[in-house]
């Protein structure tokens, strides 16, 4: 028989009567409990001999349960403070965590739904296995075993008073988000504000942009040498946005490209985004009066393999020698392989990006570059339309605001005020 | 079979290099190889993993897969002249739905994540230990916050960049520019990790050269 560690905490008298009182007990209790829980959950590991009526723990107590808030659902939590047996050298090796469905207003059978070891103070278990709408009861089971030459020798747990009903619910909002919802809401607000001053006719300065100021002149320089001008929108699909950005852009190349009467070619290597980019240059076409010069093969597909579209556009550089090739949008390695061609064939190049680790490559090999929020800046500067015009004067009230903040938040921090950052904390 | 992949695939990688002469018949052949087997792997596996995947095998239950489904046949309505330009809803569908799921999302990643990351106790390891930082943490707080503020300031396209205001600018964009210069060594290096990897191929699996 193993020896049992005495337990230092239960040395006060009051305690040791409580001690033997459940001992007593416990056998009527894993009876009782036994009906709930078939054995073979118990006893997978198989056991000899009988189990010491002492190593029996108490149970787990103040068992909570309740739906995991600001969810999708299908997650329910439950929390209990330690068995009076869970310490150093005690009764408690783990717990386990048993739960039923509710039928006709009763618990049915119970099955295991996990464990966790024992040696903390406080628990929670996370069921993310559950069914909205569905009632359930738990119950934790304190658990004691011996292993000896890792065979399970004996199994002793102690099951805690059922908890609940509780069912699992999906939530609409994540309240710990709100800070994210009050900032898209003011930033919002700003832009509604400088749309609506726009359209009543205000004046919206918007300060020179080196590489869109490039645009026209870039498309020019095509035509007077009567080459080609090859528009690249990168890597990426159609739910990206600077793919979205960059097609915008493309309306606006295309355009000065018909008026030109300069042959746009746009490879593409996502079928999104070559019917996208058709539908635009089409329409751009149109729009300065000459859809008969549009072609459908001015926008093509080449792969969607990164490297096959890199080697397949470094080829056409080379054979076709564009004047002008524009680099817009989402570019990953294959960026200053593209960018190094264009450059060896003395063609002008104007890219932009918001990839952070592929602009230092464009700023090397091209002649001009959109650095981030240029880039999403281009549609309103190319097109002057007062509705983009005023969200960019929106945006950049917004940029002020962050401003104040970052002033503020470092003054408080510095002083030890207010934890001010913490506003800015985002859940993920 | 091996043997042949082998030289296959050395074939094909000296072909590509070719293209650091100049362009030629071997890289013209290597790219179009390229090219075409990618396209069409492509295709292949897009059709067996999400159509037949998803359709056939699992026969997913869920619904928003289905309407995926009829967005996707709505596009190719386009082969149709006389009703192509159905297609162009599930285009307004897609670009519209993305721009407004990542909203939040960059919400959160690219304004609030940095503004908590700049907003520094200058002077202090954190937040309410006192005046505790060291000099190279205090001057890492420092080109932090100098560096996000005037980097901020340059993108003010709404405000000329004159004066102070055009200083502060100037600061930004040498800061961001620093900052390129250091991302720019750094991929380099990987990149030529890359060429190694290739040269690697050719003269051990290859060649046999290094053991």
């Amino acid at each position: 028989m193993p020896k049992i560690a005495a337990n230092p905490d239960l040395k006060a008298g009051s305690a040791f009567f409580m001690y033997l009182f459940f001992l007593l007990l416990l056998p009527q209790v894993t009876g009782a409990q036994q009906n709930i829980i078939p054995d073979d959950t118990f006893f997978q590991g198989g056991r000899s001999g009988e189990v010491p009526a002492e190593t029996y723990p108490l149970p787990a107590i103040n068992i909570v349960v309740g739906d995991n808030p600001n969810d999708a659902g299908e997650t329910i939590n439950i929390t209990w403070d330690r068995s009076p047996d869970d310490f150093t050298g005690g009764k408690v090796k783990e717990y386990r965590i048993f739960r039923a469905e509710v039928i006709d207003g009763q618990p049915g059978e119970y099955k295991e739904v996990g464990d966790i070891p024992a040696g903390k103070t406080v628990y929670s278990y996370q069921d993310g296995n559950t069914r909205d709408g569905v009632s359930y009861y738990y119950v934790v089971q304190a658990v004691n075993f011996l292993k000896i030459n890792n065979e399970l020798a004996w199994l002793a747990e102690t099951l805690s008073e059922p908890a609940g009903p509780v069912k699992s619910a999906a939530q609409w909002f994540d309240w710990r988000r709100s800070n994210a919802l009050i900032g898209v809401l003011l930033l919002s607000s700003f832009i509604i504000i400088f749309i609506r001053q726009a359209r009543s006719g205000k004046e919206l300065f918007i300060r020179k942009i080196a590489g869109l100021e490039a645009v026209d002149e870039a498309v020019g320089r095509a035509t007077e040498m009567g080459k080609k001008i090859f528009y690249i929108p990168g890597l990426s699909d159609m739910d990206n946005m600077q793919t979205i950005a960059s097609i915008t852009i493309l309306g606006r190349v295309a355009e000065l490209a018909a008026q030109y009467e300069t042959w746009l070619e746009v490879p593409v290597c996502r079928s999104m985004v070559m019917v996208t980019a058709k539908e635009v240059v089409k329409e751009a076409y149109s729009k300065v009066g000459r859809p008969d010069a549009f072609q459908e093969d001015q926008v093509h597909y080449l792969t969607d393999d990164q490297f096959g579209y890199a080697a397949g556009i470094d080829g056409m550089v080379v054979r076709e020698r564009p004047a002008t090739i524009f680099f817009m949008g989402t570019f990953y390695a294959e960026s200053l392989i593209l960018a190094e061609t264009g450059n060896s064939i003395g063609a002008i190049q104007i890219a932009g990006t918001a990839m952070p680790s592929q602009l230092p490559f464009f700023v090397a090999a091209c002649d001009y570059t959109l650095i981030g929020e240029e880039l999403f800046t281009a549609s309103a500067y190319l097109s002057k339309e007062p509705k983009l015009l005023g969200s960019i004067k929106g945006q950049d009230m917004g940029k002020a605001v962050m401003l104040v903040a970052i002033i503020t938040g470092i003054i408080m921090e510095t002083f030890g005020i207010w934890d001010f950052s913490s506003l800015f904390s985002v859940i993920e | 079979m091996e043997h042949f992949a082998l030289w296959l695939a050395a074939f094909l990688t000296l072909g590509i290099i070719s293209f650091l002469y100049k362009d030629n018949a071997w890289y013209k052949l290597t790219e179009s190889i390229f090219i075409g087997l990618s396209a069409g792997y492509w295709m292949v596996s897009l059709f067996w993993d999400n159509f037949y995947g998803k359709f056939w095998v699992n026969k997913s239950e869920s619904p928003y897969l289905y309407v995926g489904a009829v967005l996707g046949l709505l596009m190719l309505l386009r082969l149709v002249p006389r009703i192509g330009w159905i297609s162009r809803w599930p285009l307004s569908f897609i670009v519209g739905a993305t721009s407004g799921l990542w909203l939040i999302n960059y919400f959160s990643s690219n304004i609030m994540k940095q503004i908590e990351a700049t907003i520094l106790p200058l002077f202090s390891a954190q937040f309410g230990s006192g005046f505790d930082a060291g000099a190279a943490a205090i001057i890492g707080n420092l080109v932090i916050v100098t560096g996000t503020f005037s980097g901020l300031v340059y993108f003010f396209f709404s405000k000329e960049h004159k004066g102070a205001f055009g200083r502060t600018a100037k600061l930004g964009i040498w800061i961001i520019m620093i900052t390129f210069g250091a991302s720019f060594g750094y991929t380099v290096m990987s990149r030529m990790s890359l060429f190694i990897g290739r040269i690697d191929f050719l003269l051990s699996d290859w060649l046999g050269m290094i053991l």
